[in-house]
């Protein structure tokens, strides 16, 4: 059963290959330019964190990657082949993400839920196959959600909302997957549950993962890859070590802040100080 | 293959899972046992109503009759006489109530209907204007009575879904916006039907308030034949849709992730609601809460997450059929049907926005 949803490429592969990049890109909402001429490459296997203060355009860009949103100039590439370009079902099957906060229906099932992430892989005909029943199955058990798979979704907590969600990605079967802020509204316990449970994602199934977080020694503790933006430009991108310097916390947050290593993970942590001007 | 017939291992054991060949899907008790019972709720309330009259023939009888072996007499009644007027009614109720599922789920609102967004209101100012203006002197007025009233009804309830479309087209349709912009219109064929009515003479306007109030009297075939060959289009269409709605319904940008082309299947759901509910109302009036009511007491019926279409449909039939032959068996006096769905669907509206839904805000 584990075949069905193992990540299809190989590992072995010695230069990991680009599965999606922003080339170049213009976002805008209305006239209002959001994001402007901005190159990113994410590489097959990684997992990046796209960090940034509000309103930076963290998001926006999210949403060009996973072709909810056009860019006005410039395009957007998945697996060398222009994403605006490509069947929007052939893209689904390759490429999940998740907006920020989705609502599911009121009376919506933990398992309808999850079995609607298999609606790019069914057809008319073809409406619940012995594969869509197996990985839904799967997906549920592997996210713990096996229990609670009767119940509905605006009954679960946050945290298990949030569980159910990703459970639908899984189900989805895409080894590429984009979060847009996964621990919103959640105590830090359920963050971290999350972010476990996506870098799991990421470690046992070889998905490829961006994800928006807030959170910066979070992202830095799961993320292999940080990505700092500020008024729409990348400033940073890098390792946590590289990235997370008290330079680039006084430059984009205006914070200044002392970096020193998280005692539990060895990755970089922020203690805040003070906010600067 | 042979057919499967297997009980999956996730979900309650209500769920069948159905594979022949390269075909599958999930079954449901309900979803398969609310459809059939109110189909044969349906036949048996369609023959009882075209066995009442000044020439009464039993049930049996006229499910014979229906089948052509029934004698001359009875087949001329039957198949002649009454049987458009509850042909109307079935397909009328069937088209609300599919129209009323679909606007329900793309808006994510049970309010929403044809009745709130105005495709009634328009309709009726459509076949208002033929009333009133009809018979005076003005070249409009000839234009419009030569139309006739049908497709005047038609025309304006096209008009305003269009107009609808238009104003709650942003790159796709936004649901609380569709509801707002229909509740505008709606408020602008409410406020034309009242000005024609107070033009009009005393004849006129009372003519005009009978067509209104939605009714199945006098229906010929001349109505049944467009209505029956527009649904055995549209009604295709709508459960083609199904599986579409049902990602739809999470959000625009969920929808869109999970592969749905999101401004297409709105257009096309959009469409194909509006037309339905048009076509019902050019043929019978505008039949009140019918649209309303049905999807979410399907709903109820069946479970699930949205209004099931074909359960709203057929009992969407039942609810326009029985309620006509109530007005012609139980009531003294021989009300118009739109009264009794009125009846019937306002305390239900009231109760929906006492229970105060989650979804509604």
């Amino acid at each position: 059963m584990t075949a069905v949803l193992s990540h299809p490429t190989d590992l072995q592969r010695t230069a990991p290959r680009v599965r999606l990049a922003a080339e170049q890109v213009r976002l805008a909402y209305g006239d209002r330019v959001v994001v402007d001429s901005l190159d990113l490459e994410l590489l097959d296997g990684s997992f990046t964190a796209v960090v940034g203060p509000n309103g930076c355009g963290k998001s926006t860009l999210l949403k060009a990657l996973g072709r909810l949103l056009r860019p006005t100039s410039g395009q957007v590439v998945l697996d060398g082949k222009p994403i605006a370009k490509t069947p929007t079902r052939e893209v689904a099957r390759v490429l999940g993400m998740l907006p920020q906060t989705p609502v599911a229906p009121e009376g919506l099932t933990v398992a309808d839920l999850v079995a609607r992430g298999r609606h790019p892989h069914q057809s008319w005909l073809r409406q619940w196959s012995r594969d869509d029943e197996d990985v839904v199955a799967e997906a549920l058990s592997w996210t713990d959600m096996a229990d609670l798979a009767d119940r509905p979704v605006d009954a679960l907590s946050g945290g298990q909302r949030q569980r159910a969600w990703i459970s639908m990605a899984l189900a989805q079967g895409t080894d590429l997957l984009l979060l847009d802020e996964p621990t919103t509204y959640l105590d830090l316990s359920h963050q971290i549950d999350v972010l476990e449970l996506v870098a799991r994602l990421h470690a046992e199934r070889g998905r490829t993962v961006a994800v928006v977080l807030h959170d910066l020694n979070l992202a830095a503790r799961y993320a292999q890859r940080l990505v700092a933006m500020k008024d729409g430009v990348v400033v940073a991108s890098g390792t946590p070590h590289e990235v997370l310097t008290e330079q680039l916390l006084a430059d984009v947050f205006d914070l200044e802040a002392r970096v020193i290593d998280d005692p539990v993970s060895g990755t970089p942590m922020v203690v805040p100080v003070r906010r600067l001007r | 293959m042979s057919p499967t017939l297997t009980r999956p291992r996730l979900g309650p054991d209500k769920r069948r899972t159905v594979r022949v060949g390269p075909a599958s899907g999930v079954v449901r008790t309900r979803q398969l046992v609310v459809p059939v019972v109110a189909l044969a709720a349906l036949v048996v309330v369609s023959a009882a109503s075209m066995g009442r009259g000044d020439y009464p023939i039993g049930v049996l009888d006229v499910l014979r009759t229906l089948v052509g072996a029934g004698d001359p007499t009875q087949q001329f009644i039957v198949t002649e006489l009454r049987a458009p007027r509850v042909v109307v009614g079935v397909l009328v109720g069937l088209a609300l109530g599919i129209s009323g599922a679909l606007v329900q789920t793309f808006a994510r609102n049970p309010l929403a209907s044809p009745d709130t967004l105005g495709i009634n209101a328009g309709a009726s100012a459509g076949a208002v204007a033929v009333i009133v203006l009809g018979g005076s002197a003005g070249a409009g007025g000839q234009l419009l009575g030569g139309l006739g009233l049908p497709l005047a009804a038609l025309l304006g309830g096209l008009v305003t879904a269009l107009l609808i479309f238009v104003l709650a087209w942003r790159k796709g349709v936004d649901g609380y916006r569709l509801v707002l912009v229909g509740v505008g219109l709606s408020a602008v064929g409410i406020a034309a039907v009242d000005w024609l009515l107070t033009r009009s003479t005393i004849q006129d306007a009372t003519a005009a308030t009978v067509w209104i109030t939605g009714s199945l009297n006098g229906r010929t075939w001349d109505q049944a034949w467009p209505l029956g060959l527009v649904l055995l289009v549209l009604v295709p269409v709508a459960l083609a849709c199904s599986r579409q709605l049902g990602v739809l319904q999470f959000g625009e940008e969920t929808a869109r992730a999970l592969g749905v082309r999101v401004g297409a299947t709105q257009a096309v759901v959009v469409l194909v609601a509006v037309t339905m509910a048009a076509v019902s109302v050019s043929a019978a009036g505008p039949i009140g809460f019918v649209a309303l009511v049905v999807p979410q007491v399907a709903v109820r019926l069946v479970g699930g997450s949205r209004p099931p279409l074909l359960a709203s449909g057929l009992l969407g039939a039942l609810l326009v059929v029985a309620a006509d032959l109530l007005t012609r068996t139980v009531l003294p006096v021989a009300l118009p049907v739109g009264i009794v769905t009125a009846v019937v669907g306002a305390p239900y509206l009231l109760w929906l926005l006492v229970r105060g839904r989650r979804a509604l805000t």
